[in-house]
This record gives C-alpha cells, sequence and structure tokens, in this order.
C-alpha cells in the first residue's frame, strides 16, 4: 500500500525464517543446558568422587565398585532424573494453566493444587489415615495425591457451570490456596513433635526421596501429556488471542479449557505429590519460554518443559553446592535463588506482554 | 457467486429476547454490506448467530460457500501474548489447517495480507507494542488471510484514523471485488456506509427495520427512527452522498 510496506514484504517471510531458525537454536541451547545440569547433578554429592570415577560408573557400571554404583545409580541418578521430569512436568502444567486462564500467575502453586498436597500428606503424617488403604506404604504421596486430584477437579468441575469465568476459576484456586493451608496448619496445631517435623519437611519440598518408579511414573505421565498439548498447539495460541477471537478461529474454546484443566490436574498433582511443594518451577519456567520463545506453542511447548526442567535440574545442583555435604530441600532454594532471579529477569527483560 | 440469506434468525439470553424475526433478501458476494443500528441492538449478536457461535431460530443461508470459508471478527481482540505480527497472522493462517509445517505459498499468503493493509512494516513488531489502530489494521489482517468467502466485521475501523479509514474501507472494497465474498461489516459512521457499502441492514432493537440498497435505507425517517437523530442526505464535492446531522429529533429534556 505505501512504498514502506511494499520494500519490506519481500523481507518479512527471510526473516520470519530466521525468527524459526533462531527458535529452534534457543530450544537446543536450552536441552545443552539441561543435560550439562544434569552431569553435574549426578557428579555431585555428600561423597566426594572424582569425576573420571563418575563417568565409568554411568557408561560402564560393571567395571565400577559397588558403593560407588549404588550412589550414582540409585540415590543420586533418580534425583537427578526427577528434577528434570518434574521440573518440566510443573512447567508446561503451569503454562497451560496461564495460558487457558489468560492470566500470568496462574500456576499449580496458586492454585491450590500443591496446597492440597500439603494438606493430603499432612494427613498421612500427623493422623495416619491412608485415603487408600490399599497402598499403606504409599500412604503419604499417595494421600497428597488424591487431595491434590480433588483440589483440581474441583476447580474443572466448577469450571464447566454455566456462567462461570476465567476470573471465578482463579479466585476460586485462591480461595483453596487459603483453606487447604488453614486446614493443614490446624493439623500442625495437634500434631506430635515428629509428625511435625515430618510435615514441615515434606512441605519444603525435596528430591531426597526419589526411586526410579517415581522417575518413570512422571516420565509417562509427560509422555503422555506433552503430546496432547502438542496437537492442539494452534488452537492454545489463538485461546490467547481471547476467547470470542479464539472462537471466531473456530478453535473449541470451552472444550480446549476443559481438556487442558484436567490434563493439567494429572500433569501437576503427581510431581507435587511425589516431591512436595517446589510450585514456584510452574511459575518460572513458563516466564522463562514465554520471554525467549513467545507464545508459537510449537516453541513456547518445548520451551516451557525444557527451560523448567533446566531450572530446577539447576537447583537441585545448587541445593548440594551451598552447603558441602548437606543437601538442602530444594523448594526452599527454588524461592531463594529462583525468587531474585526471576524478579530481575522481568524486569529487565519484561516487554508489554505479561 | 456468493449469497448469504438470513431467515427468520431469533436469538436470546435466558428470557431476555435479543434478535426476532431478522430476515433478509440473499445479500450478494463482491460488495460491502453495512449493519448499522444504535447500541445493543443486536449487531453483535447476530454476526455470532450467523458464525455459528450461537444458538436459537432461524436459518442461515449459504450458496457458493460452505461455513467454512467463514470468518467473524469480533470487536475486541486481547493483544496481551508474546506475539509477533507476522506469528499472529500465521497462527490465524494455521490454526483449523494444521500442521506444524509451513510452505512458501502459506508465508506468501501471510505477506501479501499484511501489504494489502499497509502493515507490512509492522511485521517483526510484538503485539503488546501496537497502537489501537495498528491492532485493528493486524485483527483485519488475521481474518482475511485464509481468503474467507463470508466475511462478519464487528466495527473494523472504530480505531483508525480518518485517512487510515478510508484506506482500510477501500482495501476491504477491493478484496470483496476480487475474491466476490460477501462482507458485513458493522459500522457506526453513516459517512462511512454511504461512502464505501452498496447495500445495508438497519437492525433496532432486534429486529430488522429493513435491507436493500444503502442509499434507499439509511432515509432520514429511518435514522430518525433508529437513532432519535434528525439529518438530511447530501453530496461533497466529489459527488459522493453524505449525511448532515442536524441534532436530536426530539430535544432531550434538560
Amino acid at each position: 500500500m505505501t512504498a514502506l510496506s511494499l520494500m519490506s514484504s519481500s523481507e518479512n517471510a527471510k526473516s520470519y525464517r530466521t525468527l524459526t531458525a533462531r527458535r529452534i537454536a534457543v530450544l537446543g541451547g536450552l536441552l545443552a543446558l539441561l543435560v550439562l545440569s544434569v552431569a553435574v547433578d549426578v557428579s555431585l554429592g555428600p561423597a566426594r568422587y572424582p569425576l573420571p570415577d563418575v563417568l565409568r560408573t554411568l557408561f560402564m557400571p560393571s567395571s565400577a565398585d559397588l558403593q560407588m554404583r549404588v550412589v550414582i545409580w540409585d540415590i543420586r541418578m533418580p534425583m537427578a532424573l526427577l528434577a528434570v521430569t518434574v521440573g518440566a512436568s510443573l512447567s508446561l502444567a503451569g503454562a497451560q494453566m496461564q495460558t487457558i486462564l489468560a492470566n500470568p500467575l496462574a500456576s499449580p502453586f496458586t492454585l491450590g493444587l500443591s496446597a492440597a498436597a500439603s494438606f493430603g500428606a499432612a494427613i498421612a503424617m500427623v493422623l495416619g489415615v491412608a485415603l487408600f488403604p490399599a497402598a499403606i506404604a504409599l500412604m503419604v504421596p499417595i494421600n497428597a495425591f488424591a487431595m491434590a486430584m480433588a483440589a483440581s477437579l474441583l476447580i474443572f468441575g466448577l469450571s464447566t457451570l454455566r456462567g462461570v469465568t476465567v476470573e471465578t476459576i482463579i479466585l476460586l484456586g485462591i480461595a483453596l490456596v487459603f483453606s487447604f493451608n488453614a486446614a493443614l496448619a490446624l493439623l500442625q496445631y495437634f500434631a506430635s513433635e515428629q509428625a511435625l517435623s515430618a510435615v514441615v519437611f515434606w512441605t519444603m519440598g525435596s528430591l531426597t526421596k526419589a526411586t526410579w518408579g517415581k522417575v518413570a511414573v512422571t516420565a509417562i505421565i509427560l509422555a503422555v501429556c506433552a503430546p496432547l498439548f502438542a496437537r492442539r498447539a494452534w488452537a492454545l495460541t489463538a485461546v490467547r488471542l481471547g476467547e470470542t477471537r479464539a472462537a471466531a478461529m473456530g478453535v473449541p474454546v470451552k472444550r480446549l479449557r476443559l481438556e487442558t484443566l484436567f490434563l493439567v490436574s494429572l500433569l501437576a498433582a503427581v510431581p507435587v505429590s511425589f516431591v512436595g511443594t517446589i510450585g514456584f518451577i510452574g511459575i518460572v519456567g513458563p516466564h522463562v519460554a514465554r520471554l525467549l520463545l513467545g507464545e508459537d506453542q510449537r516453541f513456547f511447548l518445548p520451551g516451557a518443559m525444557l527451560s523448567g526442567a533446566a531450572i530446577l535440574s539447576a537447583t537441585s545442583v545448587l541445593s548440594k553446592a551451598i552447603l558441602p555435604g548437606a543437601v538442602l530441600p530444594i523448594g526452599i532454594i527454588t524461592a531463594l535463588v529462583g525468587v531474585p532471579f526471576f524478579a530481575a529477569l522481568i524486569m529487565t527483560k519484561g516487554r508489554k506482554s505479561w | 457467486m456468493v449469497t448469504l440469506t438470513l431467515d427468520q434468525i431469533g436469538a436470546r439470553y435466558g428470557r431476555r429476547t435479543i434478535l426476532e424475526d431478522a430476515s433478509t433478501p440473499a445479500l450478494k458476494g463482491g460488495v460491502l454490506t453495512a449493519l448499522v443500528g444504535a447500541n445493543a441492538a443486536g449487531k453483535s449478536t447476530l454476526f455470532r448467530r450467523i458464525a455459528g457461535q450461537m444458538r436459537g431460530t432461524g436459518a442461515v443461508r449459504l450458496t457458493g460457500a460452505t461455513k467454512d470459508d467463514l470468518r467473524y471478527m469480533p470487536q475486541d481482540t486481547a493483544m496481551t501474548a508474546a506475539l509477533t505480527v507476522y506469528e499472529s497472522i500465521i497462527l490465524a493462517l494455521k490454526q483449523g489447517a494444521g500442521g506444524w509445517r509451513l510452505s512458501a505459498s502459506e508465508l506468501a499468503s501471510v505477506d501479501s495480507v499484511l501489504q494489502r493493509f499497509g502493515i507490512a512494516h509492522l511485521a517483526e513488531r510484538q503485539l503488546p507494542e501496537l497502537s489501537g489502530g495498528q491492532r485493528q489494521a493486524v485483527s483485519i489482517a488475521q481474518t482475511l488471510v485464509t481468503r474467507p468467502k463470508v466475511v462478519l466485521m464487528d466495527e473494523p475501523t472504530s480505531a483508525l484514523d480518518l485517512y487510515r479509514q478510508y484506506e482500510v474501507l477501500e482495501a476491504l472494497r477491493s478484496y470483496a471485488a476480487e475474491t466476490g465474498a460477501v462482507m458485513i461489516l458493522a459500522l457506526h459512521d453513516l459517512n462511512q456506509v454511504m461512502r464505501a457499502c452498496e447495500t445495508a441492514i438497519a437492525l433496532s432493537q432486534g429486529r430488522i427495520l429493513a435491507s436493500g440498497p444503502a442509499l434507499e435505507v439509511l432515509t432520514p425517517a429511518l435514522i430518525s427512527q433508529i437513532y432519535g437523530i434528525e439529518s438530511r442526505v447530501e453530496r461533497c464535492s466529489r459527488g459522493c452522498p453524505m449525511m448532515i446531522v442536524d441534532g436530536p429529533a426530539v430535544p432531550r429534556s434538560a
């Protein structure tokens, strides 16, 4: 139309291709960071082993001595990998919650899932009540999962009602946080000293109870949910243009929101029941991905998973490195280190989009 | 040739009737059709009914096009997403079509729609950085990138400056002429309607009062009935019909 636009139009497709290439490179970079962080994570721990020995144990387990093999393969590897799957799950859950609720503050943490899980775990630890008596050995995670799922199903159920807006869902989530925290405080008030310390430790969030089984469960859930989101990539991106606009583009917004809430519930409830409260990843992970990659879900979706995994893995490294010989609860480190980092990030690089 | 006919369209929110018995003769493609009416006359609801976003009575009949060829541009589009203008138009093109890869012809159609609406220079800008008028132009480009044959636009020019209004309406007219698309535009500026639109539909309190050639629909009598405004039609120095507004028909009690 104008000379200016005529001139630049032929360039636009080219610069879009460059942008795409750059985004793929960013995803590659995140993956490289993640691999590096996992490697460091595995080589760090209260027992100090030289790096060549660690590498030999990893790649040629049969040639390593038994004690080292147990430490690396049965303790450090599950912890390091659980950081990856949990980080990716919580970040993906947060990303999609933020997308469908059109709110940058939505996350498993702010919508009451973590609080519900803590309450469920506390029921097991303080009252010794198993919500599913058949699995008494896994009483704590199963109680936590059941409560987290109950909380998200409550939100899910409410959002199917007529006339319920996104704002209502968020306000209900916040109400859930306060209710579960109050219930938890009540339990703690009546708890024995031993149970109290167990509850407090659990709510700090920790990867130390990692097992291969937990890694497998979280990985499977991620492997099921991520492709389902990927198939809806365009529709999820369209939702960010507003409900009316997305509907005008042919997106079944209500159905998409329900499907997403359900997947997100699963994605968030399981990791939280294994590791306790590390909810902050659900906010930071997606925001980092958004700043680096934008919100085209073709890049945002893998980006949120990778950044969440990388951040939690790096945090796991920090939790071992800060006090030599001790592993600090990772939930504390996430908040202590994550929050200032996050604040700096949004203050300096903040665009007008969230 | 594409036509669209409304057959006794009705709609209600709860017990409140928004649209009643709204019918038109076959609206022809290739030209712009204006939808005029006071606030809350039911314009957006009529669009949502035609777009299939809302249930109700009556039928929308299309010839020469299917429901898949229809695109609706609602009044409000959220522009808080971290997407560039270019990405947002690719999104509009690919949503529904599926597939993650983009062909050269798809990129070419994004380029051509950017050019048509004079926003090629904004391609790399982030949506939240755009001004109101730029957003509206982007929104129009998002709507037309799939080359729809039936287009509904809710106030497409409300945020544009005078020159851009003229420019965008011309671009929409040429799009209609080129594709033969049925294009219905909800517009408040009746001078724009007279200048750019061949036909018009006048909506008042959920009922269609008149539809047909714009100059026959927009009579002073009808304007007075819809808006309570006294007006007359004259010609500008270049021969365009234009509406002179004299004031409220009945002086409002002070």
